[in-house]
């Protein structure tokens, strides 16, 4: 009876797998002051696919910033007594503890709770309804909780990213959790797909697509697939980025001759050249408080970093050193701008403190490109290439951890990550 | 029947032969690069030229015409139209001229190395010199679409400085070929 469970849950795994190649994931790097903390295995959540704690510890480890430790089996739950001494002897500073409880209809509710093991106290918990199809959304949401109350910084665990997959003639405009699972293409083409850009709210990505042998802006919905060009003029259409308030989108276009930035209406309405210049001017970024469009220019006579006004005016530039610096993204605090430098024919990504200037190298390259920060703006992801193939890598915003994410057998790049889910 | 079949073939292919010309090697229509990237277009109709002009053998097609050449390359970082090219572009500002129904989408490239937008830009540079060029030699410019692909249709995929100067190249492609 139990190998022909075993063989029907086995159906349904496959069954159920993702139709899009999945992300694997591997860790290279390691931060300091990681917070040491104990994920308890929930009692009854061996009715469930995957473990909940499985999901939680794996977030967790990823972040850089807590080293999980294996417990075992302990017969806790979110109500039980604390015997706070044993878990001092095991060196945990944190623990978590719960319960995954049956609900009428399928339905569970799961319930936890986080311990400060030094000081003794709880540091609080949540009661979650899911179904089992929710079961991982809600071990991030609980990865968050934890992250969010031990770090002091609001955890990503429930976002997005969106990346494009090349293998072989065919490109994917791919959407996946933020872990790499769970991936789901939201475009299928035979020719290629490039910068993709999340709308602030997370319900439409703007892309540029060249369907039509020549590129094109494009925005998608999200939820219900439709898409629309935007931006179609004579000549290249390209560089979609949106205002923080999601109504505009800054692109470039030749339509009037060169490559120039433009800023018009999210549906393509009310175009309006941003700047006349006789140089290149692209990879528009609007700032955080959206002041300001940070772009690329070769106008002194080599690609650096500059930024306008969004309304118009004199631009200004950012970065002085090396003969190569492009594709700016600024941090979701406006301090930071991330960057592709190129330095003895190594591409590589730097991140530079807008109010001091200091410029660190935190990418390995020599093929970096595409750099994007998560909304916590403690992380960036980007992509790179070893061998000939594309891959993604994930880097701590001061360089220390590191991840790879990777497609067998085929190329991953163009990676943007999401925003923050709405608050529920 | 399988003769038949195989004639039928054999004649697909040498209609298709005829409309990918070749330039020092590279393929010329976009369909055809190393990467494979190209392959069924999504829309669009196949591969084939239209005829101009019955009976006569179209020039686009003929190997022996200078329209049949029609990529145009560049060195690194510049997208001045080097003199070698020049009596190609002469001739196809001519045909563009002369022949009112003829339209063309010039597509720039780029080599792989660096930023995919800022090649996109460096692409657009080489088609808008193309574009230029065919103008000032006479051709409407109304029916001149100068784009970019930048780097994402390379027509060599090796990390070599022979294979970067094959992709930074400029290709005119006609009406019913794009």
């Amino acid at each position: 009876m139990l190998h022909v469970l075993r063989a029907l849950a086995l159906a349904l795994v496959l069954a159920a797998g993702p139709a899009a190649a999945q992300l694997s994931i591997e860790i290279t790097g390691g931060g300091a002051n990681q917070i040491p903390i104990a994920v308890v295995p929930f009692a009854g959540e061996g009715a469930l696919a995957q473990p909940l704690t499985d999901v939680i510890d794996a977030d967790l480890r990823a972040s850089g910033r807590f080293r999980t430790l294996y417990t075992g089996p302990q017969n806790l739950n979110e109500a039980s007594p604390i015997d706070f001494a044993t878990w001092r002897g095991r060196n945990a500073d944190a623990l978590v503890v719960g319960g995954v409880y049956p609900l009428p209809n399928g339905r569970y509710e799961v319930r936890f709770r986080l311990y400060d093991v030094p000081k003794q106290v709880s540091l609080g918990g949540l009661a979650l309804a899911m179904s089992p199809q929710q079961a991982r959304a809600t071990a991030h949401r609980i990865a968050d909780f934890v992250y969010e109350k031990l770090t002091g910084d609001r955890g990503v665990f429930s976002t997005r990213i969106a990346y494009v997959v090349k293998s072989g003639p065919r490109y994917e405009l791919q959407i996946a959790d933020a872990d790499g699972q769970n991936p789901q293409a939201a475009l299928v083409s035979r020719e290629p797909i490039i910068s993709p850009a999340w709308s602030p709210d997370g319900n439409r990505i703007a892309y540029v697509s060249f369907e039509n042998k020549k590129p094109v802006v494009y925005v998608h919905n999200l939820a219900t697939g439709q898409r629309q060009a935007v931006a179609n003029f004579k000549g290249s259409n390209s560089a979609p980025a949106w205002s923080p308030d999601g109504r505009l989108l800054a692109v470039v276009l030749s339509r009037d001759g060169g490559t120039q930035i433009f800023v018009m209406n999210a549906d393509g309405s009310g175009v309006r050249r941003l700047m006349s210049t006789s140089a290149i001017d692209t990879e528009p970024q609007f700032s955080p408080d959206g002041q300001f469009v940070y772009f690329t220019s070769d106008r002194g006579g080599s690609p650096q970093i500059y930024r306008v006004p969004a309304a118009g005016g004199d631009a200004q530039r950012v970065t002085f050193e090396g003969t190569y610096n492009v594709s700016p993204r600024l941090s979701p605090d406006g301090r930071q701008l991330a960057f592709i430098r190129r330095d003895g024919g190594r591409f590589q990504l730097a991140v530079m403190d807008l109010a001091t200037r200091q410029t660190q190298v935190v990418g390995e390259g020599p093929r970096d490109e595409s750099p994007s920060f998560a909304p916590n703006g403690k992380t960036l992801i980007h992509a790179t290439e070893t061998n000939g193939r594309g891959f993604l890598a994930t880097t701590s915003s001061d360089g220390r951890v590191k991840q790879r994410l990777s497609v067998p057998a085929a190329d991953v790049r163009e990676p943007a990550w999401g925003p923050f889910p709405p608050a529920n | 029947m399988k003769k038949i079949l195989a004639a039928i073939a054999c004649a697909a292919l040498v209609a298709a032969c005829s409309t990918t010309p070749t330039d020092e090697g590279a393929a010329v229509e976009s369909r055809t690069p190393g990467t494979g990237a190209t392959g069924q277009a999504v829309p669009g109709g196949g591969v084939t030229g239209t005829p101009i002009g019955g009976g006569a053998v179209d020039p686009l097609k003929d190997p022996s015409s200078p329209l049949a050449k029609r990529s145009v390359y560049f060195d690194f970082d510049s997208d001045a139209i080097r003199a070698e090219f020049k009596p190609l572009l002469d001739a196809h500002a001519k045909y563009l001229r002369e022949t009112a129904a003829a339209k063309t989408l010039l597509q720039g490239h780029a080599d792989e190395r660096g930023s995919r937008e800022y090649n996109l830009a460096l692409g657009q540079r080489r088609a808008d010199a193309v574009r230029r060029y065919l103008v000032f030699a006479g051709a409407p410019e109304s029916r001149i679409e100068a784009v970019s692909l930048g780097e994402e249709k390379p027509v060599c995929t090796e990390k070599t400085e022979e294979c970067y100067a094959r992709n930074r190249r400029v290709d005119i492609l006609y009406q019913g070929e794009f």
